[in-house]
């Protein structure tokens, strides 16, 4: 580096000077331009703005310039990097841009490839169906009940007004625990469920009860030794058999949409007094005059058949301890097995219970 | 109920223009459910032909055949007057009447041979055969089928129609009768009902005026309970040979039962017309006075069926000097049996007591058309009137001589009037129902009725055993007026409190479980000892002490589960039956687990609640039956494919999902090494809450694989949830972390190969305050550490809640990890 120059004497430099300056810049230009890299661009960066490019150099030699013509070539050098750092910012974003360009061109997949690689899980439609009619009843400020599998003789039956001798015990075919005097039953219905909320909770009573049940039939595509209801019992004052089907028709509305509603025909069932078999109108043909004819699901009926209902006999409030001079009470069944498989179109029943996860595995976490 | 539709029109004016499809559905809205309409779905020219002529052909496939002409009146006979027909059969002969299908009649017992039953003119050895003389198999009717029919001389024409003839056009309306309807299972119940339903007069069948007076056959009933009343008449002189009249023989076909011979037959047809059931004697083989007691403890008879039947004393039987002659209400005996010989007929219609007949057909495992009707109660005031109807038969049809004494033991006990608020049908049913419509509907059914201003008081008639409280007759009433009319009003419940916490806790367990990628099943929890073989339970395990079942489906499985493993195999080994490799299922379900032996439930009476204390020995007795959570895991559990080879299933996966349910209930659990079969004695672990285990994780023993047949490795866990869900806090840990800098530690140290990894864990967690956690990241045993030992290296993360941590505290919580693990002989990895 020349000396500062302290006198006002012309001093040549020949770094500085104009066409020399301009053959720096046009240098540094012309390399930015034929760098197509980052690696490149770097170089040139170091190469022409660098603190040892020649500009970098010259802009040192400005001291040696007698003052009045420091200006002049501070500007030219001054004017020269602009020129070279803006041609080189203009040049990195381009390249920048097509190196990700590059960069993405060769990450690229096939996104269809299967990510199979988890199992999936789900959750047995008996499951999700309970806990769906649970939550409906649940949002009508109902609770859930439960009860055990093996149970008492007496819960199971002469609590619920079927005496030793009454011929509806031989009409459930009844799976006894050994030795008969046990006085244990496998429950062959969730009856015993609402005998025991009864004896343990006072009135007004609102509860839904989903569980599992037991006959002794063999299985087959329709019949099972093992299956499923829900039971609901209302015992309150004033009750009667309005407030069980105005009950029943919200049930089957909230399970099959609007417009479902529920027809009543005389059964006779030991704990509940008037009885009744309880028809829904077919969910599919909604029993419409041009569609019911070639239904399947109702075989033309307009109805099928969801479960039993009545009032609740006085004689078991009395068994299970409720004043039937101030309480009456309503008690309905379905089944949810046969819910299922009707509304699945399952022709049979078997599947519901082999296990095979290709039968589960559709149904998901809900229903 | 089998009811055949012309008879029931007969006891009912009902008119013409009730199909019978309305008619079923009627009755179906009046708690006469139809089952099914049975027709014999005959239609077509089906008429009455006379024999003309017979000219017998030898075949060459050694049959002869006859070619017959038969008039089949003025509108069916050709230009010769008559129809020439081949027929097979040789029990007729010129002259005889027999049925002829011509060509376009429909039977539709012969659609399995011709297309659709539809008979046509067709060329056969020889001839053209226009029509079918037709067997009693091809109509689809009852008689002998060996040869054709051939109709009594006279009964009827040439050309009449056969096919109302012989009642195949009758519909049958097969009707599903309640066990509270027993007075439906006839005739006379059915009409009672239909007349009410279209508000028609009923005429009652039963209503036959008994001739008979004087000393009738001796009879002495012990026990007046078990038998009210005990009706017995004697018909002599009837003639054995005299065919059943076809009407009867077909109503009694229609109705399902089958005909005998006439005696029998009229027996039956007086059951299915007035429900009572009646048992015939042969007279002649009586010895000495009729004796109505309970039978002795081994006491024998020979019923009906041939079958010889030890007595208890819980069977009432009719006895005359030799013993039993007829187990009461149920079967009667062989040796006293009417027979094709009987000339001389003592007629028995005995009142039993329902729940009797219902236990001693029980017993005997011998349900009967008379058993059925005595279980669900028959009209007491029947007997002599049915004694006095069959006898009338047996004058009438065979010939015999009405016997004038009567013998009548008992009297029917009317029943006992109800009374009940005449608003009590609106009151339960919700429909507004006036006085008026409330008495008219009662008597109606039967019942007489005084009406007292608000109240009223109802009698109801001998035959119905089902109204006894006034909800009973409610019902009657509804059933009248019409379940349609019922309003549906929805019930306003007080608030509710919502799912219970382990409720809730039951559904999260679920959807863990579908989220860590396993499929529920639904298993049946019946197993035996074979099962308990294959999981290789020793034989005084717990697990096999099962609760029994008295009738088990499958002398395999005689009793209740007490591991969820029995099921979820099963449907582990069908699914790999299927072809699926990879097999992830649980199941949440119970178990059962007998309490002491000889435990029994209390039986209660019903007219009061049980106390608290009698209510609480319910849940002594009962098995305890807590649900479990178990899960079965072969095949992969990551998945080989494109991006990379996967992993199989294997015992830390079965533990991690362990893991994971705690961790969602919140529950602290330990993880410790344990030999317990079904487990592989080198990977299964037991679950410990609060030190006791609640359920194993792991990999099944290759024992139990093989015993299963199951291929490579299968991963297992089993837990009792109802232990976790009891240990799950009603409230989470609260969030607790500080945002000062973390300080990183990682620690590799060398320790016996038999001390656990988690007992290093927690001793290192609990080293210092500042430790925040610890993780093994890696587990290593070779060349680098000696003999007997492994590597075990832990990650430690470092913080304090308040402060950011000075190079001394690092260490200083460095050392004191080494020195924890120490106390496990662990030293630090050089």
């Amino acid at each position: 580096m020349s000396a500062p120059n302290s006198s006002y004497d012309p001093v040549e430099v020949t770094p500085l000077h104009a066409d020399e300056v301009e053959r720096m810049r046009d240098e540094a230009l012309a390399a930015i331009a034929a760098a197509d890299t980052l690696d490149a661009l770097k170089q040139a960066r170091i190469d022409h703005v660098g603190d040892r490019s020649p500009l970098a150099l010259a802009n040192r030699e400005i001291g040696a310039l007698p003052p009045q013509a420091r200006k002049e070539a501070g500007q030219r050098v001054g004017q020269a990097r602009g020129a070279i750092n803006q041609a080189l910012a203009a040049k990195t974003a381009e390249v920048e841009a097509a190196e990700e360009e590059r960069a993405l061109v060769t990450e690229a997949v096939d996104v269809t490839l299967p990510w199979d690689v988890q199992p999936v899980g789900a959750r047995h439609p008996i499951t999700t169906l309970s806990e769906h009619i649970a939550d409906i009843f649940v949002a009508m400020g109902w609770e859930i009940a439960e009860g055990p599998e093996v149970e008492a003789e007496w819960l199971n039956f002469d609590a619920l007004n079927l005496g030793p001798d009454h011929p509806a015990r031989t009409m459930q075919d009844t799976f006894w625990v050994t030795p008969e005097r046990a006085a244990m039953v496998l429950r062959t219905h969730t009856s015993p469920v609402q005998a025991r909320t009864m004896l343990t909770r006072k009135p007004p009573i609102y509860v839904a009860c989903p569980g599992r049940v037991f006959r002794t039939d063999e299985l087959d595509a329709t019949h099972s030794p093992v299956f499923h209801q829900v039971e609901g019992l209302a015992i309150d004052e004033g009750l009667s058999m309005g407030h069980l089907k105005g009950t029943l028709d919200h049930f089957a509305q909230a399970i099959y949409g609007d417009g479902m509603t529920t027809r009543f025909r005389p059964s006779y069932f030991p704990f509940t007094e008037p009885s009744a078999e309880m028809d829904l109108l077919c969910y599919v043909c909604h029993n419409e005059p041009d569609a019911v004819a070639d239904c399947r699901t109702c075989k033309g009926e307009g109805w099928v058949e969801w479960g039993g209902c009545g009032v609740v006999n006085p004689r078991v409030l009395i068994a299970c301890g409720v004043d039937p001079e101030r309480y009456s009470g309503f008690a309905f069944g379905i089944g949810i097995d046969r819910t299922i498989t009707s509304r699945y179109d399952i022709a049979d029943l078997r599947d519901l219970f082999d296990g095979d996860i290709r039968f589960t595995q559709p149904f998901g976490v809900e229903l | 109920m089998k009811v055949p539709v012309t008879w029931l029109r007969e006891l009912v004016s009902l008119p013409d223009s009730v199909t019978t499809e309305q008619l079923a559905a009627r009755l179906t809205e009046f708690d006469l459910k139809l089952e099914e309409i049975i027709s014999s779905g005959i239609s077509g020219p089906l008429v009455v032909g006379r024999v003309l002529s017979i000219a017998k052909e030898p075949q060459k496939n050694g049959k002869t055949i006859n070619w017959c002409r038969v008039d089949v009146g003025p509108e069916h006979n050709d230009a010769d007057g008559g129809r020439g027909i081949v027929c097979g059969a040789h029990n007729f002969v010129e002259g005889d009447l027999v049925v002829v299908s011509l060509p376009g009649t429909v039977l539709p017992a012969l659609a399995k041979f011709i297309p659709g039953g539809e008979i046509s003119a067709r060329k056969t050895y020889g001839h053209v055969s226009d029509g079918m003389i037709c067997s009693s198999a091809e109509l689809g009717v009852a008689g002998d089928a060996s040869g054709i029919i051939v109709l009594d001389a006279e009964s009827a024409a040439p050309g009449d129609d056969a096919i109302a003839l012989l009642g195949l056009g009758d519909e049958v309306l097969d009707l599903e009768v309640n066990p509270d309807r027993g007075y439906a299972l006839s005739m006379r119940g059915v009409a009672r009902d239909t007349a009410l339903a279209y508000g028609l007069e009923f005429v009652d069948p039963a209503d036959i005026a008994v001739t008979g007076t004087g000393e009738g056959y001796p009879v002495t009933v012990e026990d007046s309970e078990a038998c009210p009343v005990f009706a017995a008449r004697a018909v002599t002189g009837f003639d054995p040979t005299r065919p059943t009249p076809s009407w009867m023989a077909q109503r009694i076909e229609q109705a399902g039962m089958r005909s005998i011979s006439l005696a029998v037959d009229i027996t039956n047809y007086v059951m299915l017309e007035i429900g009572h059931p009646i048992h015939g004697f042969d007279l002649s083989s009586l010895q000495g006075p009729i004796v109505v007691r309970w039978a002795t403890e081994g006491e024998k008879i020979t019923t009906l069926d041939g079958v010889v039947r030890t007595l208890s004393t819980d069977d009432t039987v009719v006895t005359d000097d030799r013993g039993p002659i007829s187990l009461a209400g149920v079967m009667g005996g062989a040796e006293t049996e009417l027979s094709a010989t009987t000339t001389d007929i003592l007629i028995e219609a005995a009142h039993w007591k329902a729940p009797m007949i219902a236990r001693t057909a029980r017993l005997h495992k011998l349900p009967s058309e008379a058993s059925k009707r005595y279980e669900r109660g028959v009209d007491p005031e029947l007997p002599a009137r049915a004694t006095q109807r069959v006898a009338d038969l047996l004058a009438e049809l065979g010939g015999g001589t009405i016997q004038d004494g009567l013998t009548v033991v008992g009297t029917a006990t009317p029943r006992p009037p109800v009374a009940m608020s005449v608003h009590l049908p609106t009151q339960v049913s919700g429909v507004d129902i006036d006085a008026a419509t409330v008495v008219e509907s009662l008597e109606g059914n039967g019942c007489e009725v005084a009406l007292d201003h608000e109240s009223l008081v109802a009698s109801p008639p001998s035959w119905r055993f089902d109204l006894n409280d006034p909800n009973d007759l409610v019902e009657e009433v509804l059933r009248v007026v019409g379940y349609d009319k019922v309003p549906s009003i929805l019930p306003t419940a007080p608030a509710g409190r919502g799912l219970t916490v382990a409720q809730k806790l039951r559904r999260r367990v679920g959807n863990v479980l579908a989220g860590d990628g396993l499929v529920e099943v639904k298993t049946f929890p019946f197993a035996g000892s074979a099962d308990f073989d294959r999981l290789g339970l020793p034989s005084d395990d717990i697990r096999r002490h099962q609760v029994l079942l008295e009738n088990p489906l499958s002398a395999e499985e005689p009793g209740l589960t007490t591991t969820l493993l029995t099921g979820l195999l099963k449907s582990l080994v069908l699914n790999i039956g299927r072809g699926h490799a990879d097999v992830h299922i649980a199941e949440t379900g119970r178990v059962f687990l007998p309490k002491a032996d000889g435990a029994e439930a209390p039986i209660y009476g019903v007219d009061r609640r049980p106390t608290d204390e009698e209510i609480a020995a319910f849940a002594a007795a009962l098995p305890d039956q807590p649900h479990h959570v178990g899960l079965v895991m072969s095949g992969e559990r990551v998945r080989t494919g494109w991006a990379g080879p996967g992993r199989q299933a294997t015992w830390a996966d079965a533990v991690a999902i362990v893991q994971h349910l705690a961790e969602e209930l919140h529950v602290d659990i330990e993880v410790q090494q344990a030999q317990v079969m079904p487990w592989h004695p080198g990977r299964c672990a037991a679950i410990l809450l609060d030190g006791s285990p609640i359920g194993h994780a792991g990999e099944l023993h290759p024992r139990v694989l093989k015993a299963y047949g199951l291929p490579g490795r299968v991963a297992a866990a089993e837990i009792d949830l109802d232990a976790l869900i009891d240990a799950s806090p009603e409230v989470g840990p609260r969030p607790d972390f500080s945002s000062f800098p973390v300080a990183k530690e990682d620690l590799a140290l060398i320790v016996d190969e038999h001390v656990p990894a988690a007992s290093v864990q927690k001793v290192l967690s609990g080293a210092s305050s500042l430790i925040e956690s610890v993780r093994l990241f890696d587990v290593y045993s070779g060349d680098q550490v000696p003999d007997g030992k492994k590597s075990l290296a832990f990650a430690l993360r470092l913080r304090a809640p308040d402060r950011t941590l000075t190079d001394d505290e690092i260490k200083a919580a460095r050392e004191a990890a080494v020195t924890a693990a120490g106390s496990l002989g662990a030293t630090l990895r050089t």
